[in-house]
């Protein structure tokens, strides 16, 4: 799973139907130091995110339909879940 | 999910059968500032996108999936079109939620 933040959302009229009625949202992933991680991914929403907050995103196909309720439909990415806080072991990490 | 931008179209007259049917475009993957990134690649493509138009792939086992109950050999597939995005002003920080928000 990749920690992210919400930098928008798309408008899609024609997509596949097992995409309706889910936000489709704009993700860009984070380092843990709070900068860029590559390039941003598109997510299916499952918990209701907007734009700004930082989200636990899913980066596989079977996690991903689980949690937006749909399986055997073209889902590779979806949001599960907001990241409140992120604590480094001093030491080990 | 990714977004991109189909740059052309592909045509291959010998491929696996399971492939018939299916139209190959060719697509560039886009940025958060939507600026073009990394290698084009080729994507199967349900929707019927053109050439110029935004749209949203998805790859890996997934992508066959979109074509149920077809199963062509695709690791990328385009599945939606995008209208438009709509994006924060300025990357800031926002307060995260109460979970009471929430459902």
């Amino acid at each position: 799973m990749l920690i992210g933040r919400v930098i928008g959302e798309l408008v899609a009229t024609h997509k596949h139907p097992s995409h309706e009625g889910s936000k489709i949202l704009f993700v860009q992933p984070l380092n843990l130091d709070g900068s860029d991680r590559g390039d941003a991914v598109v997510a299916l929403d499952a918990v209701d995110a907007g734009v700004g907050d930082r989200v636990l995103v899913t980066t596989e196909g079977f996690s991903a339909m689980t949690a937006v309720g749909r399986t055997q439909s073209p889902i590779d990415m979806a949001v599960i879940g907001f990241i409140d806080h992120v604590e480094l072991v001093s030491g080990v990490a | 999910m990714q977004l991109g931008r189909v740059v052309g179209c592909v045509w291959a007259t010998v491929k696996n059968p399971s492939l018939e049917g299916y139209r190959l475009l060719l697509v560039q993957p886009l940025a958060s500032d939507l600026r073009d990134t990394g290698k084009r690649l080729v994507c199967t493509d349900w929707t019927g996108a053109g050439a110029g138009e935004m749209v949203y792939w998805v790859r890996g086992r997934e992508a066959s999936i979109a074509f149920l109950p077809g199963q062509p050999p695709s690791d990328a597939t385009i599945v939606g079109i995008v209208d438009s995005v709509h994006r924060a002003a300025a990357k800031t920080s926002k307060p995260a939620r109460q979970p009471a928000e929430r459902h």
